[in-house]
């Protein structure tokens, strides 16, 4: 399973079930998604944690580890990923609908309320989703981060937005 | 002849920090490169970097080479030559010769780095001399510089972290990449950036490779087919993908014609990048007071040029006797750490074999 990772860049279900915390922890509020599986020198996801719920690394080269009791689901970690692969899931929001945090460094940026695309690991279109919030990133070149409202059972799925507006979308 | 304590040929990641290392113990040192400003290939690298949270990480590399450039222009041991090319090193006469936009010049330093980082490697298929096939340096220079599109719809040869990263920008500055093709059965460069490009939509073909470019007078469109495990196309597997551009991003050969000139020893090391020159532990080539830093001494990532460039720059001020023994050591092993820590993954180690290879070479040849 792992070969595989290594020749599609897409996480095998194996691999990102042994990221999420327990049942009980998803029912209680957001948590976040760290989908970093390859040793490479990087802590900044560590440093960027104001609560201490991402485990001190011991080498630089570390797999961040998550402690569930502290994670809040804020969402910091998601624009101090330099690889891009921290997501925040939150499948209290309703019945329905869960919100999922990702990073986005297209423009323009999408406006709350508006509707989009919601992708997967693939790029696959999914379904069509709202955007809930949009948390610019620090300047002088951060991460903008946007949450957005998807089905509830596509909340480990949904990992890209496409906007579908006249001339805003990011490809094609 | 005008002299200088140190001359360090590239203003890029390694020749800048080297130069903020030396001139801290007070070294005087020409910063030298063919580009108008200092910053190397950081000036193009619009991705956040990795490593230590204390040392930049999870800054753009425009913003590391700006960053750098201010702290070296502001530097009063450092001054900066822009648009001028290093022709050749005369050990004889310890003359360097450059040409500068006032012509031909001759500086004689005392102590030389050679920072000059890498050339991309050209693939050979078919058409490959048409208009529309770029290295992919080129197609982030026009991009991320000068903010110009290459073309409509891109061809990406190869999945190293140049690959993964220039797809991912190319998408961003809204142009359409039809595929990522890598002839080898897994991804080269990080996992991350590569589900970065995936989510986007690109697909990656691992076991691909182009076959020939096609058109008229620029590129039209490119075939692409399956390899076996010998790298041999397998026939009916052919695609043909309408594309405008052709980006090459097959790896880095360190550019180290300037050393062969200069008379310092090489050897072969695939891992290292090909061609390297042999340096002992502080960076030092077998020509005495000749030194390397940066991909022209193993193809690496940005963050280890700039801690090879440390430890050169402190070695080259312990050595013109600006640094005490002791202070030197202690600077020295910390550069050394960091280095070490950089290369402990598992994607580093084929570097970390290859430098190994590299240390058996230093043993067996004579500095002069």
């Amino acid at each position: 399973m792992k070969n595989d990772f290594l020749s599609t860049g897409i996480p095998s279900l194996e691999q990102i079930e042994a990221i999420v915390p327990s049942k009980v922890r998803r029912e209680k509020g957001p948590f976040v998604v760290i989908e970093c599986f390859q040793e490479i020198p990087c802590d900044p996801c560590y440093h960027s944690c104001r609560f201490g719920a991402i485990c001190e690394f011991a080498t630089i080269n570390d797999i961040p580890k998550v402690d569930w009791d502290k994670c809040t689901g804020c969402g910091i970690c998601v624009a101090a990923c330099p690889g891009l692969a921290i997501f925040v899931v939150d499948e209290t929001f309703s019945d329905t609908e869960c919100l999922v945090a990702l990073p986005y460094e297209f423009l323009p940026l999408p406006e709350k309320g508006e509707k989009v695309s919601l992708l997967s690991r693939s790029g696959a279109e999914l379904a069509t989703g709202e955007v809930h919030r949009v948390v610019p990133g620090r300047k002088p070149a951060g991460t903008t981060v946007v949450w957005v409202r998807a089905p509830k059972e596509l909340s480990m799925e949904v990992r890209n937005i496409r906007l579908t507006r006249r001339g805003g979308a990011n490809r094609e | 002849m005008k002299t200088t304590e140190l001359a360090i040929i590239g203003a890029g990641p390694a020749g800048i920090c080297a130069a903020l290392e030396a001139a801290s113990y007070g070294v005087e040192v020409t910063l030298i490169d063919r580009g108008d400003m200092p910053g190397g290939q950081l000036v193009k690298q619009t991705h956040k970097f990795f490593g230590w949270h204390e040392k930049s990480a999870g800054t753009r590399g425009v913003v590391i080479a700006r960053d750098l450039a201010e702290r070296a222009y502001r530097d009063p041991n450092v001054q900066f030559m822009g648009s001028t090319e290093a022709l050749g090193y005369y050990r004889d006469d310890g003359t360097l010769l450059l040409e500068t936009p006032y012509g031909i010049e001759g500086l004689k330093p005392k102590r030389l780095l050679v920072a000059a980082g890498a050339s991309e490697k050209m693939l050979l298929f078919p058409g490959n001399d048409l208009p529309g096939v770029y290295g992919a340096g080129a197609v982030q220079t026009l991009m991320n510089v000068h903010g110009v599109r290459p073309g409509q719809s891109v061809l990406m040869i190869g999945s190293g972290n140049i690959g993964l990263i220039v797809s991912y920008q190319l998408a961003q500055a809204g142009v359409h990449v039809e595929a990522l093709v890598e002839a080898l059965p897994q991804i080269g460069g990080y996992a991350v950036h590569a589900s970065k490009i995936r989510r986007l939509g690109i697909p990656i073909l691992t076991k691909h490779s182009i076959k020939e470019a096609y058109g008229e007078r620029c590129v039209e469109g490119a075939i692409i087919w399956e390899i076996d495990d010998r790298w041999q196309g397998i026939p009916g597997s052919e695609k043909d993908l309408k594309v405008d551009v052709i980006c090459l991003a097959t790896g880095l050969s360190p550019l180290c014609e300037f050393l062969w000139q200069a008379g310092a020893e090489m050897t072969y090391i695939p891992a290292l990048g090909g061609f390297v020159p042999v340096y002992d532990e502080n960076m030092q080539t077998t020509l005495t007071g000749v030194y390397v830093a940066g991909d022209v001494a193993s193809i690496e990532e940005a963050s280890t040029a700039m801690a090879e460039g440390h430890l050169a720059g402190v070695a080259i001020a312990h050595s013109l006797g600006k640094i005490s023994d002791v202070d030197f050591e202690a600077k020295r092993k910390g550069y050394v750490k960091e280095l070490e820590q950089l290369r402990a993954g598992p994607t580093s180690k084929k570097i970390v074999e290859g430098l190994a290879a590299l240390r058996d070479e230093t043993g067996k040849r004579v500095s002069v």
